[in-house]
């Protein structure tokens, strides 16, 4: 049995992404006691997916280590992966929570040397990629997972991979006895840091996702530009694994929209605009992107990101979202729609179509099993009757990763309140 | 200009936006377009010459005080009813009702293009049959067919004939209605009297001179 060493003083973190890491951290660093607990087999969540950030184009893994060193480094903060909170008891600065577990079946021996992986055959989509390839049964999530370990598919037990993948270790990591356990743990103050999910793009029927293999989402394009990710960071069709040069981006898919999302997701403008650097340090001159917009919403400071985009000239704007999408014969998709600027219709050609879909909170739908208040689009809201659980990050609204830590600090001092109180009141 | 054309455009002065808001059914929808095309990119009449202004354009004209152009024009008669855009608008305006709202507003200060022929269709329906309360199936289709003099109504006749026989078999379609029998609503004039109310209160409510 898994034993947690927590007290009422404790504070439990959900979701070990870039805000739940940082409401650990935080809290961990002024002397509290933290546990993390994070659903995947490793700590990052779609910060560890992406490419590059916006606006300084630098690789988030620059980021995540820098976190990552803290968290190695500070023994207050206990992480669980593969955890999944299913119920939680009490009240304010006396939480009681129950936290599945479910096996990764390997255990702390690993030293991530590879041998199982190279050992087993069967192979399972590649979810970190977002399924745009395979991944053997016994896998590393990526190139920089914490815990630095690797992860046997749970379809493997039972399977001949299984004991392959158990002779080839030689530390006795591979631990196949491991079963799905449910831990219960205190907590006086709760961060509930689940993040988003990109909004499904098949729900946009005009545009065909699912469909047509050349409409990919924003999420998706990130992998397809990454050297970790499943084309080695060549942007190449889905459909016949041509260079994709000439490439649409369609602002809102889904965001903005009473049918789908009714909020506006902020991060997919500056997002669409970082990926067309993307197209231009792939293909140079030869690589074309269009943007077919409302309004491009790049606040603030982002404003002179916009500027220098704008001033590409191989970047194309046109206001206008799009109607629908076709496909000739040839696989290529194409876009139909009216210009606002003059009402002029078109029905342009290219090689790729990217959906640069919205946000959508992960508690959406869920069953939190505590009482929060969430608003019309499912995010978690500021609200005294939380008591002692706060959201922070893309739980509480549609953040890019620099807003996502403001709010993950601000949720980790509320908790520390709460704890502080506690503290107080046992003497 | 017609007496309530002239009335209704020195009520809202030049501020047209407001007139629509007020005289056009669904026309307080206008103004939370936020011009994403999205209408206009899904209108089924693609390319069609007849959509001089798709409905953005006719929004932003409408917001844009343009009063004259958007009235005549014959933009909003093209509507097919299909209800593409209305169920695709992000923010929800019931664009196709709004369209309706503005032809029978233009049609109604008589402005409305002339011999256009979604309108001769309208007024021919609703005269049709808000006379018995039941269409006069045969009366409508030889109002139509014969619009464009005798020989073009025989031919379009003739062209429809199978259907038209069809119909007959079916008893969809009784021949006896062009001397005026057929079916009939039970109370005419209970029809009458509550169409006559139904306008006095759309008179009271839009502050306009009861017909």
């Amino acid at each position: 049995m898994t034993s947690v060493v927590a007290t009422n003083q404790t504070i439990l973190v959900v979701g070990g992404g870039i805000a739940g890491m940082t409401a650990a951290l935080e809290a961990a660093e002024t002397g509290k006691n933290v546990v993390l607990v994070e659903k995947n087999p490793y700590l990052g969540g779609r910060t560890a997916q992406l490419y590059r950030y916006f606006p300084k184009m630098c690789h988030p893994t620059c980021g995540l280590e820098i976190n990552l060193r803290r968290l190695k480094a500070n023994p207050r903060i206990q992480v669980y992966t593969l955890a999944e909170v299913t119920g939680i008891e009490g009240r304010k600065g006396d939480y009681t929570v129950n936290v599945r577990l479910t096996p990764r079946y390997v255990n702390d021996n690993c030293t991530a040397c590879g041998e199982c992986g190279k050992a087993v055959e069967a192979e399972v989509s590649d979810a970190f990629n977002y399924n745009l390839g395979k991944v053997k049964v016994a896998y590393l999530p990526h190139a920089m997972a914490y815990p630095q370990r690797y992860v046997l598919d749970p379809s493997i037990v039972g399977t001949p991979d299984a004991e392959r993948a158990k002779a080839a270790c030689k530390y006795g990591a591979v631990d196949l006895d491991q079963k799905e356990e449910t831990v219960s743990l205190r907590a006086g103050a709760i961060v509930w840091a689940t993040g988003w999910q990109p909004y499904d793009a098949e729900k946009i029927t005009p545009y065909r996702y699912g469909e047509f293999p050349n409409v990919i989402t924003n999420v998706e394009f990130e992998r397809l530009a990454d050297p970790h990710g499943p084309t080695g960071g060549k942007i190449l069709r889905p459909s016949d694994g041509r260079e994709a040069k000439n490439i649409a981006f369609i602002q809102c898919a889904g965001s903005r929209d009473e049918n789908h999302l009714r909020h506006c997701s902020r991060f997919c403008c500056m997002g669409s605009l970082k990926q067309t650097h993307y197209v231009q340090e792939a293909y140079g001159d030869e690589g074309k992107s269009t943007i077919y917009y409302i309004d491009i919403r790049a606040i603030d400071r982002f404003e002179d990101f916009y500027a220098k985009v704008k001033a590409n000239p191989n970047v194309s704007f046109v206001k206008s979202k799009v109607a629908r999408i076709s496909q000739d014969k040839d696989g290529n998709p194409v876009c139909w729609g009216v210009d606002t600027e003059g009402y002029k219709r078109y029905a342009t050609t290219h090689d790729l179509v990217v959906l640069a879909v919205g946000m959508e909170p992960s508690v959406k739908g869920v069953d939190i099993p505590a009482e929060v208040m969430a608003d019309s689009s499912g995010f978690i809201m500021a609200d005294p009757q939380n008591a002692g659980i706060f959201g922070a990050g893309c739980a509480t609204n549609a953040l890019d990763v620099n807003r996502a830590v403001q709010s993950a600090t601000a949720a980790a001092l509320r908790a520390i309140q709460v704890v502080n109180k506690v503290a107080r009141a046992e003497g | 200009m017609s007496d309530m054309n002239q009335q209704m455009a020195a009520r809202y002065k030049n501020n047209f936006l407001k007139e629509v808001e007020a005289q056009v059914e669904m026309g307080e929808w206008v103004k939370m377009c936020m011009q994403c095309g999205v209408c206009a990119g899904s209108c089924p009449t693609n390319f069609h010459p007849g959509w001089e202004h798709p409905p953005q354009e006719i929004f932003m004209m409408i917001r844009a005080g343009k009063r004259e152009e958007v009235l005549t024009s014959p933009s909003m008669w093209m509507c097919t009813s299909c209800y593409n855009c209305y169920v695709r608008c992000p923010r929800k305006l019931p664009i196709t009702h709004i369209m309706h709202g503005l032809a029978e507003y233009a049609y109604q200060l008589g402005v409305a293009p002339k011999f256009q022929p979604t309108q001769h269709l309208s007024k021919t329906f609703w005269d049709n049959c808000t006379k018995t309360g039941r269409v006069n199936e045969v009366k409508l289709t030889q109002t139509l067919y014969f619009r464009d003099g005798l020989m073009a109504g025989i031919k379009q006749g003739l062209a429809m004939k199978d259907v038209a026989l069809g119909l007959v078999k079916a008893k969809r379609l009784n021949l006896m209605e062009a001397l005026g029998f057929g079916h009939k609503c039970k109370d005419i004039k209970g029809i009458h009297a509550m169409l006559a109310k139904a306008r006095e209160l759309e008179a009271k409510r839009k502050g306009r001179q009861p017909a």
